[in-house]
């Protein structure tokens, strides 16, 4: 670095000391004073950083982003029973929102009915209720399926979930071609970090290859995973163990398909990610331009994809829930802006900002507004979404976007060496990583190092905010009556047969997807279709 | 403080985010107290079967999925029944300002929300250890 300037710095450090002896970003990555061509001189255009819509794909998946068409406004939403979220559905989509995510609640995610003993008080709390087809039909009800695309968050059922969906379709005459959207369908991260996993990796692995199976022959345009780093992120890791282990996820998933037969060019370009935005501004752009190139370089390096579509890393940014404070609750507007502008300016395909009032509880509409529209004024109104990748060849971020792609890479390194995530996990290796990160940073936290503001700085006296959504304990009534009488009505012959056909073909090797739709055209619920798949292919708990 | 203070961190219902569970026992741990985390999805049987077997002083749950009213009463419930009343019972969470004075009135003694310090956790263990 220039001499002088060095000089000049130790002057005014001598009288002037700085705020802090090291600064950090928000995963506790050293940041340095000042970056200049030094720091980039090694990163080669061509090779590293390139053009939007070409290998390596760091600056973006399209040739034109966002002056095409802006990300997808999505908001994840869903509680309550189906009539409810139906209703939210539609109001959200009144609001401009241009696509839906559906949320479900726990009992559904683990594959369990409202009826089910474990159930208990968790019925349509962080997600609607489904229990069967006739829940599922309530909830698109009035909702055209050709004209929305629907991300779903469901992991361990997933196939289940979206046999359902395409059951609706065809009841309202849509065809399978026509249907587009996200399954989240990603099990590693669930053992990893979220903890709604149903059974062993090994039939999980399973389902998830019959996904891909069954859609590239008959959904051409269904995103069949969403490979998900948000909440590793949000179960503590840092920024750079964020994008190493989702892509080592996504590596595992990719590897398992192959293993089972298909061709990975067949699958490999439906397959989407999902990721967090934090508060570090240049850290988050820097971290998905990283995930970038690292995907691109390993699909053709590793793999040997031969279409750029297989190479692409497609994304969905969820801002970081783990972020807002209970305190202030309206300071959390502030966050969502600064982390949409971190998606937004990293290249996001669709995104959700959450809303104010989510440490204290499901969102109000207005809350959800507030964070709908946080979208629409970074999207129309602050310009950043007029160039493309406008950071591309600061100092800063390119030096920054290196250096975690090859942190990321040396995660992967050591994953690969342990014979893939599959393995790591077992070993429980990332929970590890995942917790130190996470431990550590609440430490800083709880010692002043890393200002939160409104919780150990800037705080004033507990204000308690009015107005927040409360979920009827009704609802969980309601819903037991709702599938006692479909349990009543149904064709008792029908369901044993389904639930044999289910049986036979979990112990074979066949693709399950087929006989799941027929079941669930039964009206068999979740519960007992997973129920079968509990016996046959056994639970997983945590070691 | 005597490192004799046996505290249960407990999750009960479906959630399976355990990141503040986690730390809070490592955190309790680096105090000085013993720590006994049962894991995600523990139904509320489970948990009172833990607290008895492991002869805790506290029993701390966590919960983010809303379950809190419905789930907390049954521990309660279960602890009534059994005539065990010297758990001392704090909660931390996802949960409404509004119904803390409810959860309160259950025998909660204390419930720490999003933001709390390990301190603050701390200082109520001792204090309400002090006062058993």
């Amino acid at each position: 670095m220039k001499k002088e300037y060095q000089e000049s710095v130790k002057k005014v450090i001598d009288r002037f000391p700085e705020r802090k002896k090291e600064f950090l970003s928000g995963s506790s990555e050293k940041i340095e004073r000042l970056y200049t061509p030094d720091d980039t001189q090694a990163i080669d255009f061509e090779t590293e950083i390139g053009y939007p819509g070409l290998f390596p794909y760091t600056r973006g998946v399209q040739p034109t982003m966002y002056r095409g068409r802006f990300w997808t406004m999505r908001q994840y939403a869903g509680f309550g029973n189906a009539e409810e979220s139906n209703r939210r559905y539609k109001y959200l989509l009144e609001q401009g929102q241009t696509g839906l995510s559906i949320a479900f609640d726990l009992c559904t995610q683990i594959g369990l009915d409202s009826d089910d003993p474990m159930s208990v008080g968790e019925v349509g709390k962080v997600g609607v209720a489904i229990d069967s087809l006739a829940d599922m039909e309530t909830l698109f009800d009035g909702i055209p399926l050709d004209k929305v695309s629907t991300s779903m968050t469901i992991n361990a059922p997933a196939a289940i979930l979206l046999a359902m969906y395409i059951a609706v379709a065809e009841k309202q005459g849509v065809s399978r071609k026509q249907l587009k959207g996200t399954i989240q369908n990603d099990i590693l991260k669930e053992y990893m970090a979220r903890g709604t996993y149903i059974f062993p990796p090994e039939p999980s692995m399973r389902l998830i290859t019959n996904t891909f199976q069954y859609c590239s022959e008959n959904i051409p345009g269904w995103n069949t995973i969403s490979v998900s780093g948000y909440h590793i992120r949000e179960a503590g890791s840092s920024a750079v163990q964020e994008i190493a282990f989702t892509i080592a996820d996504g590596i595992a998933y990719i590897e398992s398909a192959i293993k089972a037969g298909l061709d990975v060019n067949s699958f490999a370009p439906r397959i989407s990610f999902f990721f967090n935005a934090h508060n570090d501004l240049f850290e988050e752009i820097a971290k998905f331009r990283a995930a970038r190139k690292l995907w691109a370089y390993i699909m053709k390096e590793r793999f040997g994809v031969k279409s750029p579509k297989s190479m692409k890393l497609r994304f969905h940014t969820q801002t970081g829930g783990s972020t807002l404070t209970a305190q202030q609750p309206d300071n959390n507007i502030v966050r969502v802006a600064i982390q949409t502008l971190a998606a937004v300016l990293g290249g996001t395909q669709s995104l959700h900002t959450n809303s104010r009032d989510e440490a204290l509880s499901l969102p109000t509409e207005d809350s959800v507004r507030i964070a709908l529209r946080t979208q629409q004024i970074v999207a129309n109104e602050s310009g950043v979404a007029n160039t493309i990748d406008p950071l591309a060849g600061s100092y800063f971020v390119e030096s920054l976007t290196k250096k975690m792609e090859s942190e990321a890479k040396q995660y992967i390194k050591k994953i690969d060496e342990m014979g893939g995530m599959v393995h790591a996990i077992e070993m429980g290796y990332p929970q590890k990583q995942i917790q130190e990160s996470s431990y550590n940073y609440q430490k800083q936290i709880e010692k002043g190092e890393r200002i939160i503001v409104g919780v150990n700085k800037f705080t004033i006296e507990k204000e308690v905010p009015k107005d927040l959504l409360k979920i009827d304990e009704d609802v969980e009534r309601g819903q037991l009556t709702k599938l006692a009488e479909l349990k009543k009505n149904r064709n008792s012959n029908k369901v044993k047969e389904s639930l044999e056909k289910i049986r036979e073909t979990a112990r074979s090797n066949k693709n399950m997807m087929p006989v799941f739709l027929e079941a669930v055209k039964n009206y068999i619920t979740l519960g007992e279709i997973c129920g079968v798949l509990r016996e046959e292919f056994g639970e997983y708990t945590e070691g | 403080m005597s490192n004799k203070v046996r505290i249960l961190i407990a999750k009960p219902g479906l959630d399976g985010h355990d990141r503040g569970a986690k730390f809070i026992s490592r955190a309790l741990r680096d105090a000085g107290y013993e720590v006994i985390y049962t894991g995600i999805r523990q139904t509320p049987e489970q948990i009172v079967a833990a607290a008895i077997q492991e002869d805790v002083d506290f029993l701390g749950l966590s919960i983010l999925s809303g379950a809190h009213n419905v789930l907390f009463k049954k521990i309660t419930d279960i602890l009534n029944q059994k005539k065990i009343d010297d758990i001392i019972l704090f909660a931390g969470g996802v949960i409404p300002e509004g119904d803390i004075p409810g959860l309160k009135s259950l025998g909660f003694k204390a419930i720490f929300t999003p933001g709390a310090n390990s301190k603050e956790i701390v200082d109520f263990i001792e204090n309400e250890y002090k006062n058993k």
